[in-house]
């Protein structure tokens, strides 16, 4: 019986579903203190002082603190894609000297309760010097901190490329130019952030709530106390949604662990929701201009791109990553044989912003999809018939696209776009459905398609660990440093254990981000769960199971490759003798416990393709989603039900950035989506049905599963195949510059002249 | 996100939840659904020293048809309205209204009055109040006094209520059947506030418009009567090329707001498209 490729129901479900689920607000420590931060109320500012006087004289307050008073802290590192010129805009876990967005922290209250934390936060007054915020991006760079330092607020310009563009463009049958924007959201878990840290007897500071790379932050943290690793733990709760601007270090994790070896008492942090919006990473809010030499077929011989990312006041933890994997993987499916781009890095007055979700995939896909959109028009050809001109051939796999993403070198290791695409049609009835629309809009409805193409990228290396054990009982349990982010990392381990072990799954326990039970671990990042940490859990029970084998071969006094393997006991052919896990676990004196770690120095890349159908009010200028497709072929489902809950909730993210939600800012820099009054999140009345069209045609050839990541493809093209049905739906091709499309931006782009 | 401290009262009866708000004055603030209140208390936008919370006062728990007019307690839910409450015109119109009033759990607890003592700009029920021709009983120590839907709402979140008086009831006239209601309202999400909002209600015989009354909402800082308007209506035919006539006319009635969500401009079209609408409706 096999396991991989089964939709079982979750193993983590039941918790969640009785009300047993412990977040991080459901942390709590006798004695503990609530920790309240003070936030910057202006956009820019030097900082003069801080009266914390009333704050302390309130009743329940322990301490309050400033800058000075963590200087020995230092500012918050980067994990990934740490580019030269970037650690002097850092951001220090409280602020110094200058404040640079709304939101920032700028001192810490320690208090009896959050009631009385939060009074006292009220009177903790700023004193600060109002500087003219910086707001837009494509302005030229200002000063980053005034008379206190030279440099500039565009830290780094990244650029990649590869071919002759210039004889691209010399031999163009034309040239098409195109400038869009993808505006400033991001991944908005339910849960808000948490921090609870309690110091140890053993003197050990345990820090729960910790999420997505707790093995990392360890360290990083621990650095930035000045404390030995091995007295710092992070463990993980029940975590309600991560996105990946979840667990990465805050200012708010240090300070808690901070507060928490000074103040000797437990010390808890929960975020609130107002908080949350100014606080967590932003993401996307990219600027993109393309220019694209093409033949008479719409074939790109050369692509330049220059895009600009607003990454907000400071760069945080992801240092240059969606920079960096924009500018690798814009060019996507094509072929593209020349290629170069300037990705720049700018700072504003804004919340400082990292990955979400299909960072950079999200933004460039629907830079470039909608750049394929005004080939075809400006060519008058059949948009489907120029991505079929451009894609890569199967034959052409594995693709070397000459150029590094994340310190990998990015060669697609495995695809037939073609064939999805062609499946993806004729899944949906293309002819048929073209006639369709077509004829409700000879009825005067606006009603259009779209379609959009993507490569995504999953499986980041470079390594995981896994051990499985078999307990006396049979109970087995899987310990990972793996991170759960609500993906169902739980169910997907012990299948694809039960797989090899051929036990069933309930008897199994998975252990995820906890770093005092196992050494390595990379954490729920990049889609790389399945793929790295499933291929160390499925070397993890091979290990495991040829030890049992061979004890097994000692029990029953026989060459071990005789026995038979069957629903986890030896079987003996000829004598009919058996032995099960179980048993063979409690009479080894060392027990029963395999190891496996996988390592890889490349990432793989699934793909997929999404059909969007909309209709639009004219009058109110509303867009309804009626019907929405996503193709994707990821290798190989472990389980077919988590990959399509995958794609559907990434789908309707991706409506919500498509369509409803935006950071938005006022000319003072004031954020004005602060609650989910303002800040739209897609509900169940805006989620269309959602068709998933699931593939396993081109397994990974980099991994022993074959499978490639399944946690982003719902989302990347939802905006490129949301505007191309806009377009559509109005007969206004290249009508959509922007996301999110708002009825207000559609309202403006439809008074002005049509064919701009 | 956590309120400032304050007391917190729970009265069982009216005559004692009046000589709280007499006691208290500006500094108390009454408790119905909580659904608008407690988050601005949570925002720290609303800071009342004292809370007077009406839920326990069952005398004010009643719909009833009475002189003419449907008289709606002040402890009425909005979710009373799903089903109509009342034969004819008025019910079926007030159920209508009800499904756009924010999301199902919030229709379970927050009430008719309440929503308009706080007196939002975007709300429904302001809205319907104002056309139909509400009136709001009032109570204090000293007496009850009736407010028309007129006089009573005075701008964003300001009303004629003084700091002592509790809104006891309020009277909506009954339409007879001649009457028909319409409505339409446009948000960026289904639940969300409205962007703009019309509500009309016409009397049509022969084709021809014989009485009519309109408004619209989520535009300025109070719902709108269109008296002009549903003037110029009365005698015209019953067609959609009235009613667009009507629409484009709204649409220039006033300046509408704007915020995050919608330019000035893009409001007023909203204006013309949703006062076509809910005429339609009610002519159909």
């Amino acid at each position: 019986m096999h396991s991989i490729g089964r939709p079982l129901k979750r193993l983590e479900d039941r918790p969640l579903l009785t009300g047993a689920g412990r977040f991080a607000a459901d942390i709590a420590f006798p004695g503990q203190v609530t920790m309240r931060v003070v936030r910057s109320p202006v956009a820019f500012g030097r900082l003069l002082a801080i009266d914390a006087s009333a704050a302390l004289a309130c009743p329940g307050v322990l301490a309050v603190w400033t800058a000075a008073d963590v200087a020995d802290l230092p500012p918050i590192d980067f994990r990934m894609t740490k580019i030269d010129g970037l650690e002097p805009y850092r951001q220090p876990v409280l602020a110094r000297d200058f404040v640079r967005y709304v939101g920032e922290p700028v001192a810490v209250v320690f208090a009896a309760d959050p009631y009385a934390a939060e009074d006292a936060a009220d009177l903790v007054f700023c004193e600060i010097d109002d500087l003219s915020p910086c707001l837009d991006p494509l302005a030229e760079p200002g000063e980053f901190a005034p008379g206190a330092s030279t440099l500039r607020t565009e830290p780094a310009v990244l650029r990649k490329g590869y071919g002759d563009l210039d004889a691209a463009f010399a031999q163009a049958h034309a040239v098409v130019e195109l400038a869009v924007s993808i505006g400033r959201h991001s991944g908005i878990p339910l849960e808000t952030r948490g921090a609870v840290a309690i110091l140890g007897d053993d003197d050990v500071l345990t820090l729960h709530g910790a999420a997505k790379v707790v093995h990392y932050n360890r360290d990083a943290i621990a650095r930035m106390l000045g404390r030995d690793p091995a007295k710092l733990q992070l463990s993980e709760c029940h975590v309600g949604g991560g996105f990946g601007i979840r667990g990465e270090i805050y200012p708010e994790d240090v300070l808690a662990c901070a507060a928490a070896l000074r103040l000797r008492r437990p010390v808890r942090w929960i975020e609130d929701r107002r908080e949350h919006q100014i606080a967590a990473n932003h993401s996307r809010d990219q600027s993109h201009r393309l220019r694209a030499a093409v033949d008479g077929r719409g074939f790109i011989l050369g692509l330049d791109v220059c895009f600009f990312t607003d990454q907000g006041a400071y760069i945080r933890t992801h240092g240059a990553t969606v920079s960096d994997l924009a500018a690798a993987l814009l060019p996507g499916p094509y072929i593209v044989p020349a290629y170069r781009v300037e990705g720049h890095i700018r700072l504003t007055n804004k919340t400082p912003s990292g990955t979400y979700r299909a960072p950079g995939r999200y933004e460039t896909t629907f830079a470039r999809e909608r750049l394929i959109d005004a080939i075809a028009h400006r060519l008058g050809l059949d948009p489907v018939a120029v991505r079929r001109v451009n894609l890569i051939p199967e034959t052409a796999m594995p693709f070397d696209r000459g150029i590094d993403a994340l310190g990998t070198h990015v060669v697609y290791d495995s695809g037939k776009y073609h064939d999805l695409l062609e499946r993806a049609l004729g899944h949906l009835g293309y002819p048929a459905l073209k006639d369709e629309i077509a004829a409700r809009r000879a009825t005067g409805e606006a009603v259009g398609l779209g379609l959009a193409f993507f490569v995504e990228k999953s499986g980041l290396g470079p390594r995981d660990l896994a051990r499985v054990s078999v307990a006396g009982d049979g109970a087995v349990r899987i310990v990972t440093g793996a991170c759960s982010i609500g993906q169902g990392v739980e169910t997907a381990m012990a299948q694809i254990c039960a797989e090899t072990l051929r036990v069933p799954i309930d008897r199994m326990t998975v252990v995820h981000g906890q770093t005092r039970e196992i050494p390595i671990g990379f954490g729920a990042y990049a889609s790389r769960v399945t793929v790295m940490t499933g291929s160390a859990v499925k070397l993890a029970t091979e290990d495991l199971l040829g030890q049992a084998s061979r004890i097994a071969g000692r029990l029953l006094q026989a060459d071990p490759a005789v026995l038979a393997y069957r629903d986890g006991a030896f079987l003996h052919p000829d004598t009919g003798a058996s032995v099960d896990l179980a048993t063979i676990a409690s009479q080894s004196a060392e027990g029963l416990t395999g190891e496996g770690l996988f390592e890889t120095s490349h990432m793989n890349y699934p793909y997929g393709v999404h059909v969007a159908q909309v209709r639009i009010d004219r009058e109110t200028c509303g867009v309804s989603v009626e019907r929405y497709l996503v193709a994707y072929d990821i290798g190989r489902a472990i389980n077919p039900m988590l990959v399509e809950g995958q794609i559907v909730g990434a789908a309707v993210q991706g409506i919500g950035g498509a369509l409803l939600e935006e950071f938005v800012y006022d000319p003072d820099g004031q954020p004005l989506a602060t609650s989910f009054a303002d800040y739209l999140m897609p509900t169940s009345r805006e989620a269309p049905p959602v068709d998933v069209l699931l593939r396993e045609d081109a397994p990974s050839p980099l991994n022993p599963l074959g499978v490639k990541g399944a946690g982003e493809g719902g989302l990347t093209a939802v905006g490129a195949a949301i505007a191309s049905a806009v377009d559509d739906a109005l007969g206004r091709p290249g009508l959509v510059s922007r996301l999110p499309i708002t009825p207000d931006f559609l309202h403006g782009a439809l008074a002005a002249p049509a064919g701009r | 996100m956590k309120p400032a401290a304050f007391d917190y009262h729970r009265p069982t009866d009216v005559a004692a939840a009046l000589a709280l708000l007499d006691l208290h004055g500006a500094d108390g603030k009454v408790l119905a659904g909580g659904q608008s209140l407690v988050a601005a208390m949570n925002f720290r936008l609303a800071r009342p020293g004292v809370l007077i919370d009406v839920n326990r006062l069952a005398e004010l728990d009643y719909l009833r048809v009475e002189g003419g007019h449907l008289r709606i307690g002040a402890l009425t839910r909005h979710a009373a309205f799903h089903r109509p409450v009342v034969e004819g015109p008025l019910g079926r119109l007030l159920s209508r209204v009800v499904d756009h009033v924010a999301h199902y759990p919030i229709r379970q607890r927050g009430t008719f009055a309440g929503s308009l003592a706080h007196a939002d700009p975007a709300s429904e029920w302001c809205l319907a109040a104002t056309v139909l021709d509400a009136e709001i009983v009032v109570r204090n120590l000293r007496g009850e006094r009736l407010i028309p839907a007129a006089a009573f709402f005075k701008g964003t979140f300001t009303t004629a209520l003084e700091p002592d008086e509790l809104i006891i009831e309020i009277r909506l006239p009954l339409l007879d059947a001649g009457w028909q209601g319409g409505f339409s309202e446009f948000s960026r999400r289904a639940g969300d506030f409205a962007l703009a909002m019309a509500l009309a209600a016409l009397k049509v015989e022969g084709g021809i418009i014989r009485a009519a009354k309109l408004g619209i909402g989520g535009v300025a800082d109070r719902a709108i009567r269109l008296s002009g308007i549903e003037a110029a209506l009365v005698g015209r035919e019953a067609t959609e090329s009235s009613f667009r006539a009507a629409g484009a006319e709204a649409s220039h009635a006033l300046e509408p707001g704007a915020d995050i969500h919608a330019s000035s401009g893009y409001r007023r079209d909203l204006i013309a498209a949703m006062v076509t609408r809910a005429l339609a409706e009610a002519a159909a």
